[in-house]
């Protein structure tokens, strides 16, 4: 019996107009956005939090700006200076500390051009540390000593062509950066994080001679001497920050994060996104289940002759509410598949656009559950904006309705 | 129960009366009718439009239920069953045509003679087996699959017919049966009408046409303004 509703149901949907199909897009939009988000969503953070390299759980870092979220080295009304730095250094809580300038530039090679991030290696042990903490494997050639000039070690994606550059880059290769020459000495090996596949590194005293920024420093990485009390350091830092560049408590003009603290504020920013695609995608079944409400209504009307003929030849009350019940649910289902459909393409194309994109290796999270339950859900959501239509369909009499 | 036989009533009305409210008005469709139908019977219902031959029809059919007044199917009072009630022991007991075919538009021929059968809860196999067996019985099994809108009237005709008798019904109501049809076509229909009652069947036919009327019923109950002006047999 219930097999017979169902046939008959794909019967008169397959003759409807495309009236009631333009009714499914709520349903269809709305699905394709939960299926999309949450294929996308999980992998994004994922994606998002490895590529700020937050793989190392003990550096705390200071950047001027505030609330910004500006890469390192945008522009900044009050920078941090090398007197903070040295204010840092001398802070007992602090074991190590290392200043870093990160800047965008532009690089030719093969007769393109490039635009992307430089970053400065300091000398001496501070090269050391940053060394261990960045914890690079070279692919090709050497990483950079003190005293080497024009000099420059590359990210994976130079090598692997990822860039733009229609040539892949290697050791012993010459490339131009804003205008100057630089031989390429070291290839790193590939990360999965565009901070790092996407870099160029260079010692310091290039780094100022190509941008000149004087004593501005970027960004401060900092080894607390107590790897268990993160937020110990992290206070003695802003605490003699405030004090240097005289703010108050909550107004402060820079920013020092621990590796929580990013994390946090990363996953508060997708949140955000996701909550915000989420009442998209509510809306748009919301809609969804109205476009069902009132397609089925009018539905119930366009057929109260075919109603009263089933009546008249047999059909109870309820076997007519079933038909237009399992019609509605019908309905809400196509629109789900359709939406789970797309929804898993963006997903798929999505992940892939980003892994192209960042060079990163994220996989789509997209789970035979996810889509089972998309579908149930959005059969039920017809089913139950049926309810009414098809209550209203069973109530109609035999005898008024052939008249 | 009456035991059925050549002499057991089928359907009884018994001083049956339907009104309608019109504004502050009732009108009185059917004011006071009895008609007995015998198992075997072909009876006529006849008269002119606004004689209440329509309502009479439906509460024949019991698709309509008395104001005052009873109706018998097969012995059981069903004048004051639930309409839902009332469909199953109408799908189960009476066949109808009506004048404009009434066939589902998004079912095929087969699929149209099966549906009173899924009401009434047959398997599927059983359905699709007396379905065939009736496009044999009215000469359309090569348009089994077509659609009622790929078939012409007189085909239409018939399909309902099939679906009139697909739950072997006792009684086969039909309304201005040849009403869309030319008078060829019309023709056809009453021999198969003619046929089923010789079979057995119970025919119950509403019509106008007094010719058409004592031309194939035995009775023929003549309405004018809600009540029966007279009854006529014809002679064997």
């Amino acid at each position: 019996m219930i097999q017979d509703y169902f046939e008959i149901a794909f019967k008169n949907l397959k003759h409807r107009g495309i009236r009631s199909w333009l009714t499914l897009l709520g349903i269809f939009i709305g699905v394709m956005a939960v299926v999309a988000l949450i294929s996308l969503g999980s992998g994004l953070k994922l994606a998002v939090a490895s590529q700020f390299g937050l793989s190392s759980t003990e550096l705390i870092s200071v950047q001027a700006g505030g609330l910004n979220f500006g890469p390192p080295g945008s522009y900044v009304a009050n920078p941090l200076t090398t007197k903070d730095f040295d204010a840092i250094k001398r802070i007992n809580s602090v074991k190590q500390a290392i200043k870093r300038n990160m800047r965008s530039g532009k690089l030719e090679y093969n007769n393109k051009v490039v635009f992307g991030y430089s970053a400065s290696v300091p000398d001496g042990n501070d090269r050391k540390f940053l060394y261990d903490q960045l914890d690079l494997t070279l692919l090709q050639g050497r990483m950079l000593k003190d005293g080497d000039l024009g000099k420059v070690v590359v990210g994976y994606n130079f090598y692997a062509d990822k860039v733009g550059l229609d040539k892949s880059v290697t050791v012993g290769k010459k490339v131009l950066i804003n205008n100057k020459s630089f031989e390429v000495i070291g290839v790193v090996d590939k990360r999965g994080s565009f901070i790092y596949d996407n870099l160029v590194l260079m010692n310091e005293k290039d780094m100022q001679d190509l941008f000149a920024y004087g004593d501005v420093v970027d960004i401060i990485a900092v080894l607390p001497r107590d790897k268990t009390n993160l937020d110990k350091t992290k206070t003695d830092i802003e605490t003699v920050l405030r004090d240097r560049r005289n703010v108050k408590v909550g107004k402060e003009d820079f920013k020092v994060s621990t590796p929580e603290s990013s994390l946090a504020q990363i996953n508060k920013i997708l949140n955000g996104v996701q909550i915000f695609i989420a009442i998209v995608a509510s809306i748009s079944i919301l809609i969804g289940a109205i476009g069902i409400i009132n397609t089925m209504t009018t539905s119930v009307l366009e057929r109260r002759r075919e109603i009263g003929i089933m009546k008249a030849i047999g059909a109870t009350n309820s076997q007519i509410f079933f038909q237009f019940f399992i019609e509605a649910s019908l309905l809400g289902l196509i629109g789900g598949f359709i939406g789970a459909f797309f929804g898993t393409l963006i997903g798929l194309a999505g992940t892939a656009g980003i892994n192209t994109w960042i060079g990163a290796s994220i996989k789509p999270s997209i789970s035979f559950a996810l889509i089972f339950f998309s579908l149930l859900g959005s059969f039920l959501l017809g089913g139950i904006a049926g309810i009414v239509p098809a209550l209203d369909a069973a109530k109609q009499n035999p005898v008024e309705a052939i008249r | 129960m009456v035991k059925k036989g050549e002499d057991s009533i089928v359907i009884e009305l018994r001083n049956v009366e339907r009104h309608y409210h019109m504004g502050d008005n009732i009108v009185r469709a059917v004011d006071g009718i009895s008609i007995k139908v015998k198992q075997g019977e072909f009876i006529a219902i006849m008269g002119p439009s606004g004689s209440g031959k329509s309502t009479a029809m439906n509460l024949v059919g019991s698709l309509d239920s008395p104001t005052h007044g009873h109706i018998f199917l097969d012995g059981e009072d069903v004048s004051r069953l639930e309409e839902s009630d009332l469909a199953q022991v109408r799908g189960r007991k009476i066949g109808f045509i009506f004048q404009s075919f009434n066939l589902i538009p998004n079912l095929t021929a087969k699929e149209n003679i099966m549906l009173p059968m899924m009401f009434q809860g047959l398997e599927i196999e059983e359905r699709e087996k007396v379905a065939e067996d009736l496009l044999k019985l009215v000469n359309l099994e090569d348009r089994m699959n077509h659609y009622p809108g790929e078939l012409s009237g007189g085909q239409r005709q018939r399909v309902a017919i099939a679906r009139a008798l697909s739950n072997n019904p006792d009684v086969i109501l039909a309304d201005e049966p040849t009403g869309n049809l030319d008078t060829k076509t019309g023709e056809i229909v009453l021999e198969f009408l003619d046929k089923l009652n010789k079979e057995g069947k119970t025919i119950i036919m509403v019509t106008h046409d007094p010719n058409l009327a004592q031309k194939h019923a035995q009775i023929v109950y003549w309405l004018k303004d809600g009540k029966v002006e007279k009854i006529t047999r014809k002679k064997k």
